[in-house]
């Protein structure tokens, strides 16, 4: 049968006609299926090509499908090939002509070939039709114990799918104990990275549900899995050893000379070309030695060089994602990478996304000894004809301007902004001069004979126009004209569209007329009628305020408009530092390029196991950061985000109310029992599960409900004090004595943890809640207990185990 | 572990697309685009290469002006997928010889094939040109070479010079010669990008080399190759990496740091500075390192601005190449960003000057100046005669400026890092493959304040 011509019409891809063009396909396709001519593989090519283009275009071809099956039955290798993409992509919505493929996918995965049996089995395992999986475990089980590495390896794979189609058949089936003997002793390390894929999938996925899933994760991190892995790892490929390095991440050392040789072992990853492994690499180290805190330092000497070579030898992209690691580093230790702040000078030719991050770093390392030159820098970025860069850069030396002490030299470059004569520049200028005033009012003086000479004008955007009318009332004795450039801008009420403009008007025009009576009042009479008459609710409200409180007593209204200022010493740090610690948890993750945790952004059924303090943005922590975490909230519209919220109001008013509650306990148990126990630490005859688990809202659940059984003040050694530079430090020690912590956080001087532990096969749980003054050297430790009259053997535990921390 | 692959052409098209969980919606592809073309109202601004929306995370990398990007919605490490995009490119341009949007949509069902065997369910399986080999099929479509836009550094060696063999760097590891016999050859090339920034008086604040040792190798039987750098070579920089004096004049190379791809084997790199391997098929680096020694820059570059009466300005632009005359730089191009109100600039070049080119783009107010070859030891001389449509009230030389400059200067590089002799372990007398070692300096941010 010859082909038709119009088959080979044109060789790229182009758009069907219509309908007729498909069932023009159809016909084709039919003439081909039985036929065994000579030849006739190319002309079917040609037509799966054409079939698969269309698809790629996004053109619904699955009418074919029928077709397609029909013509699979070939030897040739490719058209298979194009066949079985074809029947993966149409399967699940055609569920009933899926089964059609059975037959010969069935067939195929007893090929001599073991490509074919390859293909044939990770083609079975893609139709994701849930109605099929029983015609998956067969070929699966013998392809787990197939000859060849790459059947094995699909096949491992393969469970991986059946599992997300039908969990409970890959669970009955016994494959996820088949996937822990293959990565335990399979040739093939692709095999075994695939098994450790599938089963970290698999586990975490069952959390929730199966009792053994958290005792198999715990294997997988459990000491001979790990070194088996680690002393293999060079024979995996690059993207397998960052899976390895993952894992690693999470497995608590016994001592130090473990960590130490974990570290030898791993140092010429450093080195490696590939950015992920570095990063993979860097997270242990960085992970490991969280408690040592003089190695943890050294690391960071360590680590800076081969990141350094990443962002500069990799693709703009590539050293994106590295820099916003630095990033996250620099924040951590700016004095490591002081001396290095010019590798984070901007290259004109540099995409605006790595500029951008390269200015918040200079901001970071910028210190006594580097400023000027920094300083200087960013002067040269201001004038750049890039102009959001440049906005951005006059804001670093801002940002600059208030960490420094000696700020003298960066005043006068501000100033210089405000001379060179450009919109943008004069209002990013004027925002960080009134910041600048807020905290140093000495300079004042300076600033506004400046300041004076800016015509309002040429200052256009709302924020800029904001920071010159506050700087006008505040300093309007010192400007001659401040109370006749108000009048100006009242007399535009009108078609001052911003609200925070209006509203920072209202508050200049009194503060001036406190200072200038005869001069302001009928500028004042003017914005309180427009005011009034506003249609702002706001502008209104203010307006009415300050006309009632007026009448009622001028020096009232100016101890309140107009009261005497301190100085700002710090301002208001944007992100809390718990959620600067949970980043850091999540290095090499997106978490570092978003700065914000994954539980911002990542949907729930996708986070992943819970790491083990993962539910600590739900439990209150001290009171420091609650001001902070608000703002944080209303920022972030994320619906994920708000129910995380609405739980943790929960968490925090239930948390809050058994706190108070045992308080009472306390005081009534406090005058019969003394609260330290004298007698000497006895050897603890308790003994506690190492590989505990508890779900946070067990915790909660269980803390509301039982009575406070030991309430205790300990003290800590100076030694503790020193090592308890981050909560991180202390979970990995308690971790290490079988106390699991749940949630952590607060910043020095307060730390607030949330420990459990559980009796050595049984399920009697203990919990802790223990809170650390660094300052005073002191933790006030509450106990519960499900058993009551073991709590003091546990308190013994856990003093005992607290009073080693920090002693090497 | 991604969910989805797929690669967009400049306006959006979908040139191959693949769904390998079924986790994220089909629309991915245009909710991508939308937002990456309109990522800033105002333009100026590129979209990071990573964001998300909705929950689904998208990862992109741009690769001759093609968009390679894939889509999840777990955490993931955002290396590992920025790299592993980079890496996909790579394998399809070692298959298809040159990487387009034409070869690509000549080759789609090849490359799905690659794609099926380099990630399953999401997880990378290779990215081995390599190991690929054995498990891909279909041959690919070798499109013409010469019309397209070549891809990398390694490219610049198919201009104009005669000295090497156009065709190798856009050969397909797969696909066999016209002649039918493959030839035996393998290419090196030592590629350094400089970035050099002087201050307004002539100073360098600061200059940086990032370099690379490519392999490409065509050999067959995959023999042992040996590569030995400068004895003098060393690495990691005592005290302060800015310390410019401290090196000065010993000589020696010295490199802050360097990384090695995966198969460079180190054993004697302590003794006699020797890398050995086992290259892969298709290209890949051997070496990436990053040096900031003093060096002598190619290029001096001089530039006065000054107002000549009411509307009026003058720009002086001197280059000076500072390298051996039998050296030549090549497609130099200098850019200048004049003030915002210039509205005309005449040009004036020196006499005789011969295959110069000068423009002034009204758009977004720069100058250019090309000069197709620059010998080393030469000297050059722009003048440009500027018109203003207001008068200037502040400091000229803030309104204009810096001078940029790209070129690439074959057969050169800065660093005095060399490859001392490539040994091919294969024993017999008749082997003699190709060898090309090849050097070039490339700008990468080389710029001038004035």
């Amino acid at each position: 049968m010859a082909p038709p011509a119009q088959s080979q019409r044109s060789p790229s891809p182009s758009q069907p006609s219509g309908k007729s063009e498909l069932s023009d396909l159809k016909l084709q396709l039919r003439k081909f299926a039985g036929s065994r001519a000579p030849g006739v593989d190319d002309s079917k090519r040609e037509l799966f090509k054409k079939v698969i283009s269309y698809m790629t275009i996004g053109i619904d071809v699955s009418s074919l499908f029928g077709e397609m099956v029909m013509c699979s039955a070939t030897s040739d290798i490719v058209l298979k090939k194009m066949c079985y993409l074809y029947v993966g992509n149409y399967a699940k919505v055609n569920p009933d002509l899926a089964l059609l493929t059975i037959n010969f996918l069935q067939r195929d995965c007893h090929d001599q070939d073991p490509m074919i049996r390859g293909l044939a089995l990770r083609s079975l395992c893609s139709l994701r039709v849930a109605n099929l999986v029983e015609y998956l475990v067969g070929p699966l089980g013998s392809g787990l114990k197939d000859s060849n590495s790459y059947v094995r390896m699909v096949a491992v794979i393969g469970v991986l799918k059946l599992y997300h189609i039908s969990a409970s058949t890959c669970i009955d089936a016994d494959f996820p104990s088949m996937l822990k003997h293959l990565m335990l002793n399979d040739s093939d390390t692709q095999v075994v990275a695939n098994c450790l894929s599938a089963l970290q999938e698999i586990w975490s996925a069952e959390a929730s549900r199966s009792e053994e899933a958290p005792r198999e994760r715990e294997a997988l991190i459990s000491k001979p899995v790990i070194y088996y892995l680690l002393n293999r790892i060079k024979e995996f490929s690059e993207w397998a050893q960052c899976l390895v390095l993952e894992l690693i991440t999470k497995y608590v050392p016994s001592d130090s000379s473990e960590i130490f040789d974990i570290m030898n072992l791993l140092e010429d990853r450093l080195q490696h070309a590939n950015g992920a492994v570095v990063l993979a690499t860097v997270k242990v180290f960085l992970q490991l030695t969280l408690s040592m805190t003089d190695v943890h330092q050294q690391v960071y000497e360590r680590i800076k060089a081969p990141l350094l070579t990443l962002v500069s030898s990799g693709s703009p992209e590539q050293s994106y994602a590295v820099l916003s690691h630095l990033h996250l580093l620099v924040m951590r230790a700016p004095y490591v990478f002081s001396s290095d702040y010019k590798h984070f000078y901007c290259q004109y030719n540099e995409p605006s996304y790595v500029k951008r991050l390269k200015l918040e770093m200079l901001t970071a390392v910028a210190n006594e000894s580097n400023t000027y030159e920094i300083v200087t820098e960013l002067c040269e970025y201001a004038a750049n004809v890039d102009i959001p860069i440049a906005r951005e850069s006059i804001r670093a030396v801002g940002k600059i301007a208030l960490q420094q002490y000696d700020v003298n030299a960066i005043v006068d470059r501000l100033l210089q902004f405000l001379e060179m004569d450009k919109d943008y520049v004069t209002a990013d200028a004027l925002v960080l001069v009134k910041d600048l005033l807020r905290k140093y009012p000495q300079w004042s003086h300076d600033c506004i004979a400046v300041v004076g000479n800016i015509s309002s004008k040429n200052v256009q955007e709302p924020k800029a126009k904001a920071a010159l009318i506050w700087m006008l009332g505040e300093y309007s004795q010192d400007m001659q004209d401040a109370p006749y450039i108000l009048e100006s801008l009242i007399e535009n009420w009108d078609e001052e569209h911003s609200a925070e403009v209006r509203l920072h008007l209202l508050t200049a025009v009194m503060k001036c007329f406190f200072k200038r009576p005869p001069e302001t009042q009928s500028a004042l009479g003017a914005a309180l009628a427009a005011g009034v008459a506003d249609f702002h609710q706001d502008v209104h409200d203010r307006a009415l305020f300050y006309h009632r409180i007026l009448r009622y007593n001028v020096s009232v209204a100016e101890r309140v408009v107009n009261p005497p200022k301190q100085a700002v010493s710090v301002f208001a740090d944007t992100q809390s530092s718990e959620i600067k610690d949970r980043i850091f948890e999540e290095f090499n993750s997106l978490s570092v390029l978003y700065q914000k945790p994954s539980y911002m952004f990542i949907d729930k059924e996708h986070r992943g196991p819970p790491e083990f303090a993962d539910e600590l943005g739900n439990l209150s922590i001290g009171e420091a950061e609650d001001n902070v975490v608000p703002s944080q909230r209303v920022e972030e519209n994320d619906k994920d985000l708000l129910l995380t919220t609405a739980e943790k109001e929960e968490t925090r008013g239930s948390t809050g109310h058994s706190q108070q509650a045992s308080f009472g306990i306390d005081d009534l148990l406090g005058l019969g029992m003394p609260a330290v126990p004298d007698a000497p630490p006895s050897p603890p005859q308790l003994k506690l599960n190492a590989k505990a688990a508890l779900d946070p809202s067990t915790f909660q659940q269980k803390w509301r409900q039982l009575p406070v059984a030991l309430s205790q003040e300990l003290s800590l050694s100076p030694q503790a004090i020193a090592a308890l530079t981050a909560p991180q430090a202390l979970l990995r020690h308690m971790q290490s004595h079988s106390i699991h912590c749940i949630a952590s956080g607060g910043q020095s001087p307060n730390f607030k943890f949330f420990f459990f532990a559980q009796k050595y096969k049984e399920s009697s749980n203990y919990l802790v809640e223990c809170i650390i003054n660094t300052s005073s050297a002191k933790a006030q430790v509450k106990i519960k207990a499900d058993d009551q009259s073991t709590s003091q053997a546990f308190s013994t535990l856990f003093e005992s185990a607290l009073s080693k921390f920090g002693i090497p | 572990m991604i969910s989805q692959f797929f690669v967009l052409s400049q306006r959006g098209d979908n040139i191959v697309f693949r769904d390998y969980r079924g986790e994220v919606a089909k629309g991915s592809a245009e909710i991508f685009f939308r937002k990456v073309k309109f990522w800033k109202e105002d333009g100026q601004e590129e979209a990071p290469p990573v964001f998300n929306v909705d929950g689904v995370n998208y990862f992109h990398v741009k690769v001759v002006g093609l968009l390679f990007v894939a889509t999840t919605r777990v955490n993931v490490s955002p290396s590992l997928v920025l790299e592993l995009l980079q890496r996909i490119a790579r394998v399809i341009k070692d298959y298809l010889g040159v990487l387009s949007e034409d070869s690509l949509r000549k080759n789609f069902v090849l490359v799905y094939e690659l794609l099926d065997e380099v990630i399953d369910f999401g997880y990378v399986q290779t990215t081995s040109t390599e190991v690929l080999k054995s498990y891909v099929f279909n041959e690919p479509i070798v499109v013409d070479a010469a019309r397209l836009q070549p891809l990398g550094p390694a490219a610049i060696f198919m201009q104009g010079t005669k000295r090497m063999p156009g065709t190798a760097v856009t050969k397909s590891v797969v696909a066999n010669e016209p002649g039918g016999r493959k030839r035996e050859e393998i290419f090196v090339d030592i590629i350094e990008k400089i970035s050099v920034t002087f201050s307004s008086s002539g100073y360098i604040l600061t200059s940086e080399i990032d370099g690379t040792i490519q392999m490409k190798s065509y050999l067959s039987g995959n023999p042992e190759i040996r590569l030995a750098l400068n004895e003098d070579l060393s690495i990691g920089r005592g005290g302060s990496i800015y310390d410019y004096r401290s090196s000065s004049g010993s000589g020696a190379v010295i490199l802050d740091d360097c990384n090695f791809h995966e198969s460079v084997r180190l054993d004697s790199f302590d003794m006699d500075r020797t890398l050995s391997l086992v290259p892969a098929d298709g290209e890949f680096p051997v070496m990436n390192y990053r040096m900031t020694q003093e060096f002598k820059p190619p290029f001096r570059i001089n530039c006065l601005i000054e107002e000549a009466g009411q509307l009026k300005a003058e720009v002086i632009i001197k280059i000076r190449a500072e390298f051996p005359s039998n050296i030549t730089a090549n497609t130099v191009v200098v850019q200048m960003p004049l003030p915002k109100y210039t509205t005309r600039a005449s040009f004036e070049l020196e006499p005789g000057a011969v295959g110069q080119r000068t423009d002034f783009k009204e758009a977004n107010k720069k100058l250019e100046w090309g000069l197709k070859k620059i010998v080393g030891g030469s000297e050059h001389t722009l003048r440009a005669k500027l018109t203003f449509s207001q008068e200037s009230h502040a400091n000229i030389t803030k309104e204009a400026g810096p001078v940029s400059m790209t070129f690439t200067i074959p057969m050169y590089n800065v660093s005095r890092l060399q490859v001392k002799y490539l040994q091919i372990a294969k024993k017999s007398s008749s082997y003699n493959p190709y060898r090309w070692v090849r050097y070039v300096t490339q700008s990468n941010s080389y710029v001038a304040r004035i």
